[in-house]
């Protein structure tokens, strides 16, 4: 039991992570495509950070009363993981934008049969 | 948070869609602080709970609301999903388990930055040290990402038309909004300077305070509308600050190069190593506050900007010329 | 003091060059900076080639902090031929975009245009020379935020969706990247390539690490459009300018298959690991379908830009092919297809670009009796069709040879003839542009066309030259190869 309490860290991010990789694979509305990349991506943050807590340690700000700290690593790379993810997201958008003006839908399918028309 | 995700799969509305995004990445950013990742629960709040919901509702302003409904059967995509699920499982089964100092991840080079931090870069918050300094390429390149995202919004939403000097604003004028906004704006911006050069010693930096001092734009454009905004901080000045803030956090580096130490290596820049790191650091971070700041305010006033001319296009009944290659 | 901080240069002078672009907003000194860039990073590429044969490994330390607490640049032979051709595509299309992009945009449009270049550039680069998992990652994804909005600055409304398809299946593919850096980091705390391949061999067949080995076979997977996951490809290089397809196409996927290389002989422990694995199995099935289906499929194509896309899924299933093999004939086969192939089909691409410049159209029915009307472009074409094919004395039948002498040493002899077959499917779809093109009589709008201006000409027939010249030559491309071959074969690193 205390195994499997142990890794529930590790189930909640699983989780996350395939609802996210669902909603990308089975919708074919665009805008909520973006919406299944972003929690797919966020669940991943999950994965980085939740190894490097340290039980009983404190946030990596240096100061006199504490002496355990939790990893500061997986930090820096998650920041850095969060704006990678933001451009990506607002560049979709504009994606979105442009296709709907170009074809007054943002729908996977009707994107494609308006092609096969064409 | 799983409920949020439930909500994402089920609701058809792109607006309930969109708001459980937001509550998600809200929720993230909760769990972040109880994992003592306070700079990046930071980060989280106001990128992804905050700008990203933003710009996705501006953009709903343009597009259709609902959802059509699936055509396809769910059986494949679900059986992909299940596959990395089940990888996922099976590779976490034997990761050490939760929270253990001892862990691998814990032991290698962690220890060292915890041990060295302050001592070489004389910043506290070794988050900052760590992402400015020790790993300030990898930074270096994050900036470049925001910088390629911002330009290639630039490139897809304002190069093709621009016309209408309607001012629609996005939410309707109430005057309490309005002067809520006024006294807020000082308030958010003192806060993105407290926020910027508190960072060496508190959580916070660059990115943060970049994206607080975006948003009090941001939000005195929601209500005033976009045109407004822009006389307060021109579309121009923007676009000339996404590349300068890559070219100082770039030429910070090159600075290293020309005082014969490698590339972004701060230390030469000051007396001794430890001078040389802080203010290395104190320059890049202003560096990545001027492109995060400036990209976000584009990449507002490029959707921003479009909404509103599409409303000034429901408006007056003009014509649709959008479908027009 | 240059030749020191070499590796730093080559990806940080682009890197620079890319903010400026944006800030001059004038297309054509944005163009100048971008040049000088981009052969700037050609010569550096040669510098690191000339230093790694003189002294072996170069290790440069980002900001002076020793690995693994800081980035490392690592340069060994394997990525400095990367390098070198990555930034000779670049180098050399430059020239071309002055014309071709001019004609379509604005100033400032093609300010930015330029600066996604240098970015995609930059990315690139920064991806192949990093000794660090996650630098990894985010030079990646500068790379293919630039190459979405280059794809989607095409004229047809399709490149839109194109390019949202890419974003979507990219970002997926480099997340996946990241969760199997992320399991691997778990089990060693270590990010630095070098360090991960020294701990790793030990815990070799935990369960994370095998996990790890998945994501990432997938994550690079998507990115070098493997076969099943090359589905963002064809539309993607069919509707982007001329520019951008051939640059893609040209680099991309190279340093995609770099990326494979690298985790799975040099970081998981070389041969070793590899052949204990299901992986040669699975890439030999894969890389066959790749070169038939994605061959046949090319056959049926009237979009003759979407025709070259299918042809690369192809020859992208050549060059894995000759990984599947996990020996020295056919690794050195898989990285001497990387050099040719992008010179083949970077070529081929700015040719074809060419004929929409002065045509407006790339469709088949429309090229009838070009031939007459633009001989130079179509002579190019057909030179370097017949490279594709594997002509002997041309780059192609390099190539082939090293990957049908790879099978013959393991006596597959059936595999022989499949690579023999599947290029004689090459045949057949060059042959139908050449057939349409000079056995046809000129449609009205085809006979008022006029030969493509020498600004877009010489820059195809410097990569036309190289193809016949690296065809007889071969002491860089496969001598390199050969070597780069072994040391995969080894890990040593």
């Amino acid at each position: 039991m205390t195994d499997i309490l142990a890794s529930v860290n590790y189930w909640v991010t699983i989780f996350l992570m395939v609802g996210g990789l669902y909603i990308i694979v089975a919708h074919g509305n665009m805008v909520k495509k973006l919406v299944g990349l972003g929690i797919f991506q966020t669940s991943v943050y999950l994965l980085f950070l939740s190894p490097g807590k340290i039980l009983g340690g404190t946030a990596p700000i240096l100061a006199k009363e504490f002496e355990l700290y939790s990893n500061p690593l997986p930090h820096v790379l998650i920041l850095t993981a969060i704006v990678v993810g933001v451009a990506t997201i607002a560049l979709g958008m504009a994606f979105v934008v442009r296709i709907h003006e170009a074809y007054g839908t943002v729908e996977d399918d009707e994107v494609q049969e308006l092609e096969t028309d064409a | 948070m799983v409920a949020a995700v439930f909500g994402v799969i089920r609701a058809h509305n792109l607006f309930v869609v969109v708001m459980m995004g937001g509550i998600y990445s809200f929720l993230m950013a909760t769990v972040m602080v109880a994992l003592d990742a306070v700079d990046v629960a930071m980060t989280e709040a106001a990128v992804g709970a905050g700008m990203s919901t933003v710009l996705m509702l501006a953009v709903l302003g343009l597009v259709k609301t609902r959802e059509a409904p699936l055509r396809h059967s769910p059986v494949i995509p679900l059986i992909v999903c299940l596959l990395t699920g089940g990888a996922l499982i099976y590779g976490t089964i034997d990761l050490p388990p939760f929270g253990r100092a001892d862990n691998p991840q814990n032991q290698h080079v962690a220890p060292y930055y915890l041990e060295n931090a302050k001592k070489e870069t004389g910043a506290p918050n070794v988050v900052t040290a760590v992402l400015a300094s020790y790993r300030g390429y990898d930074t270096l390149g994050e900036v470049t990402v925001i910088f390629t995202g911002g330009i290639g919004v630039l490139v897809l939403l304002t190069a093709v038309r621009r016309r209408g000097e309607g001012d629609a604003t996005m939410m309707r004028d109430t005057i309490i909004l309005r002067v809520v906004v006024k006294l807020l704006l000082p308030v958010i911006l003192l806060f993105a300077l407290y926020v910027q050069f508190h960072g060496d010693y508190g959580p916070g930096g660059g990115f943060q305070a970049g994206v607080a001092a975006a948003a009090a734009i941001i939000l005195y454009g929601m209500i005033f509308g976009v045109m407004a905004a822009r006389a307060v901080v021109p579309q121009r000045v923007v676009h000339t600050l996404i590349p300068l803030g890559v070219l100082i956090f770039a030429g910070t580096g090159v600075a290293g190069l020309l005082l014969d130490a490698n590339y972004l290596d701060y230390s030469p820049l000051g007396s001794s190593q430890k001078a040389g790191q802080h203010l290395g650091i104190l320059i890049v971070e202003a560096g990545v506050f001027v492109t995060v700041a400036s990209t976000m305010l584009a990449i507002f006033y490029a959707f921003g900007g479009r909404a509103e001319d599409a409303l000034a296009d429901d408006e007056t009944d003009k014509p649709d010329d959008w479908r027009r290659e | 003091m240059i030749a020191l901080h070499l590796p730093a240069l080559q990806v940080v002078l682009p890197l620079l060059a890319a903010p400026l672009c944006a800030l001059v907003r004038r297309g054509t000194v944005a163009w100048a900076i971008t040049l000088i860039a981009s052969w700037a990073a050609f010569a550096a590429a040669i510098g690191l080639l000339l230093r790694v044969l003189d002294e072996g490994i170069i290790s440069y330390e980002m900001g002076g902090w020793a690995p693994p607490i800081g980035i490392e640049y690592r340069v060994d032979l394997i990525n400095v031929f990367v390098l070198l051709v990555v930034s000779g595509v670049g180098a050399v299309i430059v020239p071309y975009a002055r014309k071709s992009i001019a004609a379509r945009f604005g100033s400032t449009e093609q300010a930015w245009f330029y600066t996604m270049y240098l970015l995609a550039l930059t990315g690139l680069l920064g991806v192949t020379i990093t000794g660090d998992a996650f630098n990894i990652f985010v030079f990646l994804e500068i790379s293919s935020l630039a190459s979405y909005v280059m794809i989607a600055m095409g004229r047809d409304r399709r490149c839109l969706t194109a390019a949202y398809q890419y974003l979507i299946m990219g970002t997926v593919g480099a997340t996946f990247i990241v969760i199997g850096v992320g399991l691997l980091w778990a089990m060693t705390g270590t990010l630095n390539l070098y360090d991960l391949a020294q701990r790793i061999p030990e815990i070799q067949n935990t369960r994370p690490v095998l996990a790890a080995l998945a994501f990432l076979t997938v994550g690079i997977s998507l990115k070098l459009a493997l076969f099943p996951l090359h589905l963002w490809l064809p539309n993607a290089y069919a509707f982007a300018p001329s520019v951008t397809s051939a640059f893609l196409a040209g680099t991309a996927t190279k340093v995609a298959i770099y990326l494979f290389l690298r985790f799975f002989y040099t970081v998981f422990g070389g041969e070793g690991f590899f052949v204990t694995t299901p992986l040669p199995e699975i890439l030999l099935l894969l890389s066959l379908v790749a070169m038939f289906a994605a061959s046949i499929v090319a056959v049926f194509q009237s979009n003759v830009k979407r025709m070259l896309a299918y042809s690369s899924v192809a020859q992208i299933g050549f060059i894995t092919l000759g990984i599947s093999y996990a020996t020295e004939t056919g690794l050195t086969g898989a990285m001497t297809h990387i050099f040719n192939h992008a010179i083949m089909k970077a070529g081929l691409f700015l040719l074809i670009g060419n004929v929409l410049y002065q045509l407006g159209s790339v469709k088949i029915e429309d090229m009838a009796g070009i031939g007459r009307k633009m001989p130079i472009t179509m002579a190019g074409f057909v030179a370097l069709g017949l490279s594709l094919l594997g002509t002997p004395g041309t780059v192609g039948f390099i190539s082939k040879w090293y990957l049908g002498l790879a099978a013959v040493e393991q006596g597959q002899w059936w595999l022989v003839a499949l690579i023999v077959i599947a290029s004689l499917v090459t045949m057949i779809y060059i042959g139908r542009v050449v057939e349409v093109a000079y056995f046809r009589e000129p449609t009205a709008q085809v006979s008022q066309l006029r030969e493509a201006p020498p600004a877009l000409l010489v820059p195809a027939f410097v990569l036309v030259g190289a193809a016949f010249y690296f065809g007889v030559e071969t002491s860089l491309s496969v001598g390199l190869a050969q070597q780069a071959a072994s040391l995969l074969l080894n890990a040593a690193y």
